[in-house]
């Protein structure tokens, strides 16, 4: 019973880094149509910024216990770079083939994982130490370190911020609107480039404060971000592009099963979940809550 | 006529290269020759079809790994049997996967092949008993023609004997594949890419074709992948890894996928560059993803396609 409870509890705490990740290359996707493959480099450079943050905070004296404020805020401030990659680089091939803009993310990726390196050297980098500073929860009978519950919380009350962003908002309803019909919410008054330059901000910052958020748990490697791509890809295929609902199931899909998958047959981690993709995408191609046609 | 002619120049000068560029270039040219039959095929699907791939890696992978285990577990040396095994083993593995994801196109088709690619890639990393994990497998050298070449140096052999088998290999991918995309099939294709309506209409079965172009490219990056293990000597996994296959596409626009010897030029190009900036600073995809990136955006035609003389209809 404790095994099987921390096995869910380590994924469900995986799943809400995952969410989001994924979160994030959806509103991009939703609005923009841009399948963001720079979502994972946004993921690792939070991770590293708020390592960096929470270095800075401990050696300037501030208590471990409120470790977690620098690094929220880390994680957050660091999505700015979301206005450069945005207006400095996508802006430009809106009106290409998709498939130039795709290549863009890529480039971004290719950039940023050495920019990475350049910054932070090809050593991984940890915040030692402050990962148990408050302590472990018993969970019928498992101990599960209550930062990880703190995540999960965040999580949770992120993705009803955006719910209530997206559904409650002047802001959301623009959001919505430019989803469903560019040329009509222009043609309505609608600035495109405010637009999306907000909301891949928004999803850079997404993927940058689950980057950092993940970060106590584990170390910053620079390869981090071509492999969390691959999941979040996992993620908005199983629950379906563009959706913000399909993040929160794919994620918790994917983070559970993963977690089952490694302390059951560990040969099938990755395999289980691609094969699911396919699945999905053979049988579903929209995902669990894919909307109308690609 | 001027096309002929450049051909003509292009391809004296890399028989010639052996004798007259210093070894290490030579050496180079190995991965390029290997990379250009990958990028033929690559093209097929993405220049002429109009679908971009970004799981080609798998069938590279494949490839490699076919010439890993026939060389190591079957003691099978011959390199015109390893080539021949490398082009079927691909083909049926693409049979399948192809069926699948020429069901779609754009941006699902990309992710379907990136999830193929991502399942192999997988395999290949955790079944370590079978394909030895991240550490991969050793390729022996293989006979050329019948003949064992083993005595030879390792340098001699690979600039030499192995070198003209590759620029062999290449030659005959090309010439077939310049049969393919001046044949009747080849002009479906790029009806299919320009207007599938209008082909569908006129009576050509798109998936069929999307399908049959698919398997083809698998074909040729197969090959290539098992030209590419011997003067590499190891497969590992990174071979099938989404980003291979990511460089893969890049090589392809940088050269320009709009016309027939435009992923050749990429990849020679990219190589020899990568190269040169890893030489010099160890940040070469920072270098690289500028690059991509100026590519993107001011010259989505790749290096062929600045130079506007007889302009090739633009793939969309």
């Amino acid at each position: 019973m404790s095994a099987l409870v921390s096995i869910l509890m380590g994924g469900v705490f995986h799943a809400s880094i995952l969410f989001l990740v994924a979160a994030g290359l959806q509103v991009v996707f939703g609005v923009q149509k841009v399948f963001n493959l720079a979502c994972g480099s946004f993921y690792a450079l939070g991770a590293y910024f708020g390592v960096s943050a929470v270095q800075w905070y401990v050696a300037a004296g501030g208590p471990p216990a409120f470790f977690i404020v620098p690094l929220i805020a880390a994680g957050a401030l660091i999505g700015v770079t979301g206005v450069i990659v945005e207006r400095g680089l996508l802006s430009f091939v809106y009106e290409r083939d998709e498939t130039f803009q795709l290549l863009l993310t890529f480039a971004v990726v290719l950039m940023m994982e050495d920019a990475i390196r350049l910054t932070w050297g090809t050593a991984p980098v940890s915040t030692s130490g402050l990962y148990l500073v408050y302590g472990q929860a018993r969970l019928a009978g498992a101990a599960v370190p209550v930062y990880n519950l703190i995540v999960i919380a965040a999580s949770l009350v992120i993705a009803l911020g955006i719910g209530w962003l997206l559904t409650r908002t002047a802001f959301g309803r623009i959001i919505r609107a430019t989803a469903d019909n560019r040329e009509m919410a222009e043609a309505l008054g609608v600035d495109m480039r405010r637009v999306y330059a907000k909301v891949f901000t928004l999803g850079t910052a997404l993927g940058t404060l689950g980057g950092a958020l993940v970060i106590p748990a584990t170390a910053a490697m620079s390869e981090m971000g071509v492999e969390l791509i691959v999941e979040a890809f996992a993620v908005v295929v199983i629950g379906g592009l563009g959706s913000m609902r399909g993040a929160f199931v794919g994620a918790l899909v994917v983070g559970i099963l993963r977690a089952v998958a490694i302390s059951v047959y560990p040969e099938l981690e990755m395999l289980i979940i691609y094969l699911i993709v396919i699945t999905v995408l053979v049988f579903r191609p929209r995902g669990l809550f894919g909307g109308a046609a690609a | 006529m001027r096309q002929a002619l450049v051909l003509a120049v292009a391809l004296a000068a890399v028989v010639a290269v052996p004798w007259i560029a210093p070894i290490y270039h030579v050496l180079l040219m190995l991965p390029f020759m290997a990379y250009g039959v990958v990028l033929l095929g690559l093209n097929l699907l993405f220049g002429y079809t109009g679908l971009v791939s970004f799981g080609h890696a798998l069938f590279i992978g494949l490839g490699a790994y076919t010439a890993a285990f026939l060389t190591g577990l079957f003691k099978v040396r011959a390199l015109e049997v390893i080539l021949l095994t490398a082009a079927v083993v691909a083909a049926v593995v693409a049979m399948p996967v192809a069926a699948f994801c020429v069901r779609y196109v754009k941006i699902y088709f990309g992710m379907l092949t990136l999830a193929f690619g991502m399942v192999f890639y997988t395999f290949l990393l955790k079944f370590y008993r079978l394909t030895g994990g991240d550490e991969g497998m050793p390729v022996a050298r293989p006979f050329l023609l019948g003949r064992d070449l083993g005595d030879m140096p390792k340098i001699e052999y690979l600039a030499g004997p192995y070198y003209y088998y590759s620029l062999v290999v290449l030659i005959v991918a090309i010439a077939v594949m310049w049969r393919i995309v001046h044949s009747p099939f080849g002009l479906c294709l790029k009806t299919i890419r320009d207007n599938p309506a209008k082909a569908e209409t006129l009576g050509i079965s798109v998936p069929h074709y999307r399908w049959t172009a698919f398997v083809i490219s698998a074909v040729y990056a197969g090959v290539g992948g098992a030209l590419l293990a011997t003067p590499t000597g190891n497969v590992d996994p990174t071979l099938a890894y989404w980003t291979h296959s990511g460089n893969l596409v890049f090589m392809t626009l940088l050269g320009g996928f709009a016309s027939f010897f435009g992923p050749l030029v990429g990849a020679f190009v990219f190589i020899y560059l990568q190269d040169f900036v890893m030489s010099v600073v160890p940040y070469w995809r920072l270098v690289f993803g500028a690059i991509l990136a100026a590519l993107v955006i001011f010259a989505p035609g790749g290096l062929l396609g600045l130079f506007p003389r007889r302009r090739v209809i633009e793939a969309a």
